[in-house]
């Protein structure tokens, strides 16, 4: 053990003593760094489709618009949203909050990162592989996120390394999954009970579960998907006896619950920042513990609703449709559960709580407009237009990455030592919120006009809603470079951190700011659950 | 129900050209409504409890309340009994918008990137334009106002010899009739509808197919009865030159040898009868049995030995796959369905 004023941080030093790190809070932070490259990446990418939509006609070619298009979802989906909570947030805080020096396995950790780049290294090759498109060097995938069958199979190297980009991405998932369920069974301290563990845990523990379940599908679809490239096997090619439906039943068997594995950690990242700022017990514990699990159970039982106009019978379309109504209930639960929360306690508006209560505005727009979908009725009208895509920007945007945010500024001053400009940083929410919301809104009313989905062009009565989207695009991309500055320059000028700033409770806030190498001096013992505010 | 503001609703939807649609709106109204209720519950709790609950002091005593199980009970319940009466709505619809109507004219639907074509029966064909200035006009589905349509649609590749080419999905989706079907290559979907409403709709193609997916447009004029005889009679627009789908499909059952094993009469020969065969029960060697449909008719001309009628021998008939364009196997069926 090093002497006093030693931490994470400054306990070894040089470019190696980081990337051999076996620290959980080291690989959080090449996390952060490599996901928020990917982050800006999928951003500007995100911009360039809504340059595309700002008007009718073509203002680039159809060609570029799908992989702008594909390169958006795919890095966002693979490399963003899934690994986005549990990879650094979960990483970093999750064995701090059950009182563990680390996690259970840190080499495999380590090479959960490693995976993750090797993916990563992938889909950036991918992008100069194929027909190029623009400049004599830009090609890439142009099949969309979703790699559909018989599309993504016409012999071109460029969308097949996506793809397997996505399943080596998928290992680095799996990794930490793996390694989360073992530390939450193996490592907590002494009286952390199940029933004691931080809603953070619960959310990451129901998701490290998917992680491991459910992933390794996606690698089994991509795995078939390359032996019928290569050796000519006939899995999903009508022309080779295969069936190209079978294929959207694995990719969703896996993407479905991997919504879950996008969604959960963010509502564990919630459950902490309302309880400290409001200073508050949670309300209603178990039923959000448990809620998670339920989710995370009946997530692998619904795959079929992306499906119930691909040709499946209509009798399975309607089991997926009862089976999707379920998963409604635990989460109106949750988010009933956190407005009690609220109730008679002692709010604080600060930075962390304006992203956890946008959370809440967003994620009920996102959580209502689900039940449209899984209504088969109205889903068909629904299915694959711009609906859709405002839905699940309403809860994977709206949702992950307002929690993101929020965990993010939370447990900032924990992570680095520094406290951020909190007046800048509310700006930032400002201007997320109201960007967000201007830019995904008017495209519920798209889709109900049947605007569909990945169109490089549309009809001239769709334009007006299309701009003031567009319009609204810029400015997320705006409040993103504000959050940016503040993250850069709390970093680089903050004020020192307090070990407990927000006055919480749960384990983590026990240690200095940044904590030490190895979190703890001396292993705590628990003796009461983890929100005991009176 | 009274207390829905239908208006609000409705404006942002198409207008519903079909029953189905307008029942699908009356749903749509339902879930904005009712959305509108739970939002504006949520959001004023929350700023409620947001103004009410401010921080006072750093030393502010709050309520130490761990859960109520009443509360926990009904706010659990009421959701899920209106999910269920959502889900039970929304299948209801469903099931009426997918069930095959009695004597539903039949369109054939051939997708391919990134064009439509809409065959009739007749023969007659309709295929995308090119006006004077190179731009293109979409290609227009005519059909006579109230009386159901079915749509039996395939994905067939531009060039049926290229190889390295692949059909692709697409999907068929009307707004205006609230429907929509995927189109699969390899396969038939069915998509049926019956317009109310005289007019000119749009059709997307709502699954994504590549480069041109959104310039794969296509419309449907629902025309007065009188109007379409005219236009199926050539008034309108020329006419059927064309053989129809089911002549042609005799013209390959006499020259791909078919006439050597299977009758037009009843008479089983080295392979069962064409005569009734479509929309009859089939029953096969290992027990099994289905409807024969299109699907299950295509199934047998690509790859005979994937269900033998019982009382046939197995490895008697050729595979067509390759042998047969997905047109020809089309005209084949048509020819099957005509020999009643």
């Amino acid at each position: 053990m090093a002497g006093a004023g030693s931490n994470y941080l400054n306990h070894e030093k040089g470019i190696m003593s980081w990337l051999t790190s076996r620290d959980h809070k080291r690989i959080g932070l090449l996390y952060f760094y490599t996901v928020g490259f990917f982050f800006l990446l999928g951003g500007i990418f995100a911009m360039l489709i809504r340059t595309e939509l700002f008007s009718a006609g073509m203002q680039f070619t159809p060609e570029l618009y799908n992989r702008f298009m594909t390169y958006h979802g795919v890095i966002m989906v693979f490399f963003v949203i899934i690994p986005g909570i549990p990879a650094i947030l979960g990483n970093i805080i999750m064995p701090l909050q059950i009182g563990a020096r680390d996690v259970a396995f840190p080499l495999v950790n380590l090479m959960s990162w490693y995976c993750y780049i090797a993916g990563a290294a992938l889909g950036v090759a991918s992008l100069f592989m194929g027909e190029t498109v623009l400049w004599g060097i830009f090609g890439g995938a142009d099949t969309g996120w979703t790699f559909y069958t018989p599309y993504s199979i016409k012999f071109s190297a460029a969308n097949i390394t996506a793809a397997f980009a996505a399943f080596v991405a998928g290992f680095s998932s799996i990794l930490t999954g793996v390694n989360f369920v073992a530390t939450v069974h193996k490592l907590r301290c002494p009286g952390m009970t199940m029933n004691r563990i931080p809603l953070f845990v619960w959310a990451l523990y129901a998701t490290a579960i998917l992680q491991v379940l459910a992933t390794p599908v996606v690698g089994i679809t991509v795995a078939l998907l390359a032996m019928e490239n290569i050796f000519g096997i006939g899995f999903f090619d009508p022309e080779l006896g295969g069936d190209p439906v079978l294929f959207q039943h694995f990719f969703w068997f896996y993407s479905h619950p991997a919504v879950y594995i996008m969604i959960l950690p963010a509502m564990g990242v919630i459950s902490e920042l309302i309880t400290a700022f409001s200073k508050k017990t949670i309300f209603g514990y178990t039923a959000i513990a448990y809620s998670s699990l339920a989710i995370a159970g009946v997530s692998f039982l619904v795959w079929g609703h992306h499906m119930y106009v691909s040709s499946q019978s209509e009798i399975a379309g309607l089991v997926f449709s009862i089976l999707t109504m379920f998963v409604g209930v635990p989460t109106a639960i949750k988010l009933f559960n956190w407005l009690a929360t609220l109730y008679k306690g002692s709010i604080q508006m600060q930075s962390p709580m304006l992203y956890a209560l946008g959370f809440l505005f967003i994620f009920t727009i996102g959580g209502v407009t689900g039940i449209f979908l899984a209504t088969i009725a109205t889903d068909v009208h629904f299915h694959d237009t711009y609906f859709v895509v405002a839905h699940f920007h309403y809860v994977m945007v709206g949702g992950t990455l307002m929690a993101i945010m929020g965990g993010a500024l939370y447990w900032f001053p924990k992570i680095t030592g520094k406290m951020f400009n909190e007046s800048i940083a509310r700006m930032s929410f400002v201007f997320i919120f109201v960007g967000f919301n201007v830019t995904f809104f008017p495209q519920f009313i798209l889709g109900a006009m049947g605007m569909p989905r990945r169109y490089a062009d549309y009809l001239p009565a769709f334009e007006s809603l299309n701009r003031i989207s567009s319009l609204g695009s810029y400015v997320i991309g705006f409040g993103f470079i504000i959050a940016l500055y503040v993250f850069i320059n709390g970093w680089r000028k903050g004020a020192p951190a307090p070990a407990n700033p927000w006055g919480a409770k749960t384990l983590e806030w026990t240690v200095p700011s940044p904590p030490p190498h190895e979190n703890f001096d001396k292993i705590p013992t628990v003796t009461a659950g983890p929100y005991e505010y009176r | 129900m009274w207390w829905i503001p239908a208006a609000a609703a409705q404006t942002f939807m198409p207008p519903a050209a079909t029953d189905i649609a307008k029942r699908v709106n009356s749903i749509y109204e339902f879930l904005v409504i009712s959305s509108l209720i739970s939002f504006v519950i949520v959001i004023v709790g929350l700023v409620y409890f947001i103004q009410k609950y401010k921080r006072k002091s750093e030393n502010d005593k709050t309520a130490y309340i761990t859960h109520n199980y009443t509360l926990e009970f009904l706010w659990s319940f009421i959701p899920f009994v209106l999910f269920m009466v959502l889900f039970a709505w929304g299948a209801k619809v469903y099931w009426d918008m997918r069930v095959s109507p009695e004597d539903a004219m039949e369109i054939h639907v051939n997708a391919k990137k990134w064009d439509w074509e809409f065959i009739y029966k007749n023969g007659r064909k309709i295929t995308s334009d090119v006006d004077d200035k190179g731009k293109r006009i979409p290609p227009t589905m005519v059909v006579p106002v109230n009386k159901p349509v079915k749509l039996i649609m395939t994905s067939i590749k531009l060039n049926p010899n290229d190889k390295r080419d692949r059909a692709v999905l697409h999907s068929f989706f009307v707004p205006a009739f609230r429907t929509k079907q995927d189109i699969v290559p390899g396969r038939y979907t069915a998509l049926y509808f019956t317009p109310t409403k005289v007019g000119n709709f749009h059709v997307f193609c709502t699954e994504y197919c590549g480069t041109g997916h959104s310039q794969m447009l296509g419309m449907v004029k629902v025309v007065e009865d009188n109007d379409f005889n005219n236009w199926v009679l050539g008034s309108e627009g020329g006419g059927p030159k064309e053989l129809s789908m089911a002549d042609k499909g005799k013209q390959i059952y006499a020259t791909r040898a078919c006439i050597g094993c299977h009758s037009l009469d009843g008479t089983p020969m080295t392979g069962p009868t064409w005569k009734g065969l479509y929309g009859s029960d089939r029953q096969f060697n290992d027990g099994t049995s289905t409807t024969a449909d299109e699907n299950y008719l295509r199934e047998s001309i690509l790859n005979a030995n994937a269900k033998i009628v019982k009382g046939f021998t197995a490895n008697q008939m050729p595979s067509f796959q390759g042998q047969l364009t997905d047109e020809d196997v089309t005209n084949v069926i048509e020819f099957i369905k005509s020999v009643k």
